[in-house]
């Protein structure tokens, strides 16, 4: 694999402080990748995240980078691609970030199809804080809160932005970070709201207390269940069950908000 | 500054008229009573200006979006009222901590809670000081006019610019929802300060030698924006002696510019043995009553109106409490600022709360009534 372009990273600020074996550094690695293959430049790049384990790659990268606050990387994004929608915006967030206390603005920006490329790591977990459920545990895994399995259903994430009117979705993993490398430049350069699920593993947190191994063995389960959308076409029911779609889930177009907005007030 | 046309208009139009004029281009919020009317003409005049409107999908979204404007590069207002000013108050933290200027309208309503969406209060006057959490400077206007809402807010949108701060513009209802004549300078003839366009090469978002401008994001300097402590280039730090340095350089601008910041006004005898302390549609009946009590009777007494509140006028109220023998503090809530009086009167002076929380108006006779017994 080449080397990443050291320019778009802030090699003063490593090492990061992700625990070893976390699954952040790899999604992360295939971002920075995406924005190199989609050519944009540096100064037109804003990186914007939440908070959480996942939202500290913001700080690793050389564009403009905003840490926001717990759940509203994205209304802070829209804020800014609005002021200026020259700009290219990816949107770092973890799945609690993303889908627990960030829910709402991740249904409104999929309904506003705002041109904002949304990178979710999903680990399944919140690790910073020691490994709560998120809405993104899958039913009967353990947390902290959750000593016993978690009772409650998790969203599908891809599922719930395209019922929002989100207009790309895409799933890749930490275990096959090619193909995420291309799903993040395949969402670059899809004009409106862009999500793409990328999971990952946390051994720390949720690993350990699931008895789901060490990085490795993660690593290789996700890659295991993973089925690319072409493959699962060709798959019954039963051989789906307990498989992982991954690839561009869908992909359409629709009127992008900001383009619109400045079109209706004679400035586009 | 020509001041030319005479125009009606409301505590609340007179908010988003004063933003406009000062240069804001951006609005984010969400609809609330009583301060609807400022988004309404926002969504109105802003896409004709160029600007932009959008109607966010909840109060923190709102505040998030001014923000996320502000580092845009635009001048930006979001305004509010009661339990929407509540909920806005981490991102207000965040854009103190990570010094982004922004203006945040709080047009007042009776809480708590939902309360009585439609009656005056300023029951709000220590939320806009401690809402958000932690340590941290603030800014605060309340208007008494529909014409002082129009310059204070000009006023906010430029110290916000200039000093890299959140900026609260605190109105009451009566005067977010009053009529009155104001004098709109011609378009060009206001002053909107600018800040400096010549960026040195070495600019630093958060210099260690002082107040920096804002240089948006997309112009080539890749720094870096956080709510954690942060070092001068914006990066995360939680070394002690760079924590301490952080919070006293936030503190600092605002005492550094204390004068410019903090406004007041006084009228009424010069050797007053009564004073009344006032903010806000208060200070309408206050001055009723100073008006036939000093300028009709010839009574030692004044009226020191207090155009901001935080940072509150300490040096103004320890020099009025040593002159008077009595300072009278009518507030709509149950004694909110008396408490800051008190404490740089210095026990100069005794100190009377007049309060009232009914969601009615303090009337002249009210404070008349009590100003009788010392005259
Ligand atoms: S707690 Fe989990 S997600 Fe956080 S850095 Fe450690 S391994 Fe990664």
């Amino acid at each position: 694999m080449e080397q990443l372009t050291q320019d778009f990273l802030r090699t003063k600020k490593l090492p990061h402080i992700w625990c070893p074996g976390c699954g952040n550094g790899i999604v992360t690695a295939a971002l920075v990748r995406a924005i190199e293959r989609a050519g944009y430049n540096q100064q037109d790049v804003v990186i914007v995240s939440g908070i959480g384990c996942s939202s500290r790659a913001a700080g690793y990268l050389n564009f403009n980078t905003l840490h926001t606050t717990h759940g509203r990387a994205l209304a802070f994004a829209t804020g800014l691609k609005m002021a200026r929608p020259e700009l290219k915006l990816f949107v770092i967030m973890g799945d609690g970030d993303c889908s627990a206390i960030g829910g709402n603005h991740f249904i409104h920006a999929a309904r506003r199809n705002i041109d904002l490329n949304a990178v979710i790591i999903n680990n399944h977990i919140y690790g910073m804080t020691g490994g709560q459920h998120s809405p993104l545990t899958p039913t009967g895994m353990k947390a902290t809160t959750a000593p016993g399995g978690t009772l409650e259903r998790p969203f599908d994430l891809l599922e719930l932005a395209r019922g929002a009117g989100a207009t790309f979705g895409a799933r890749g993993n930490a275990a096959q970070p090619r193909q995420l490398e291309q799903l993040i430049s395949r969402a670059a350069n899809h004009k409106g709201f862009s999500v793409v699920e990328a999971l990952s593993q946390c051994p720390i947190a949720y690993g350990r207390r699931n008895k789901l191994g060490g990085a490795v063995e993660m690593l290789r389960e996700m890659k295991d269940k993973a089925v690319s959308v072409e493959k699962a076409s060709t798959m019954d029911v039963d051989e789906l069950k307990d498989k992982t779609l991954s690839g561009v889930i869908y992909s359409v177009d629709a009127p992008e908000f900001s383009e619109e907005y400045y079109r209706s007030i004679g400035k586009a | 500054m020509a001041e030319t046309k005479p125009v009606l208009m409301q505590g609340n139009e007179a908010c988003a008229e004063g933003a406009i004029s000062a240069g804001v281009r951006f609005y984010a919020g969400y609809p609330i009573t009583p301060s609807t009317e400022v988004a309404e003409l926002m969504a109105a005049k802003l896409p004709e200006l160029g600007g932009v409107f959008i109607q966010m999908e909840d109060e923190i979204a709102s505040m998030a979006a001014v923000i996320g404007a502000s580092i845009g590069g635009m001048r930006t207002l979001t305004a509010s009222s009661g339990p929407g000013f509540s909920l806005k108050q981490e991102n207000i933290g965040y854009a103190i901590m990570a010094e982004i200027p922004c203006v945040i309208v709080n047009v007042q309503r009776m809480g708590p809670s939902t309360g009585v969406p439609t009656a005056p209060a300023q029951g709000d006057v220590m939320q806009t000081r401690w809402g958000t959490h932690g340590d941290h400077p603030i800014i605060v206007f309340s208007p008494a006019s529909v014409y002082e809402t129009f310059y204070l807010t000009i006023a906010a949108v430029n110290l916000s610019q200039k000093l890299r701060q959140p900026v609260i513009m605190l109105l009451d209802e009566v005067i977010g929802h009053m009529r009155e004549k104001v004098l709109i300078p011609e378009a060009g003839k206001l002053l909107v300060e600018k800040s400096s366009d010549n960026v040195p090469a070495d600019w630093k978002p958060y210099d260690e030698k002082g107040l920096t401008p804002l240089v948006p994001f997309g112009f080539g300097h890749y720094y870096h924006v956080t709510g954690l402590f942060h070092d001068q280039y914006g990066f995360p730090t939680g070394d002690p002696p760079q924590v301490e340095r952080a919070l006293d350089r936030i503190h600092g601008k605002l005492e550094k510019y204390r004068d410019e910041i903090v406004l007041t006004n006084y009228i009424g005898h010069k050797e007053p043995r009564v004073v009344i302390i006032a903010y806000g549609c208060t200070v309408r009946s206050a001055r009723a009553v100073v008006k036939k009590a000093y300028w009709q009777n010839r009574l030692p007494v004044g009226l020191l109106s207090l155009q901001t509140l935080w940072p509150f006028p300490d040096k103004e109220v320890a020099a009025i409490a040593k002159q008077a023998d009595v300072i009278i503090v009518p507030e709509m809530n149950m004694g909110q600022i008396v408490g800051e009086v008190e404490r740089y009167a210095c026990g100069n002076a005794e100190i009377v709360p007049l309060n009232r929380y009914d969601g009615e108006m303090i009337s002249p006779d009210q404070i008349s009534e009590l100003l009788g017994r010392w005259l």
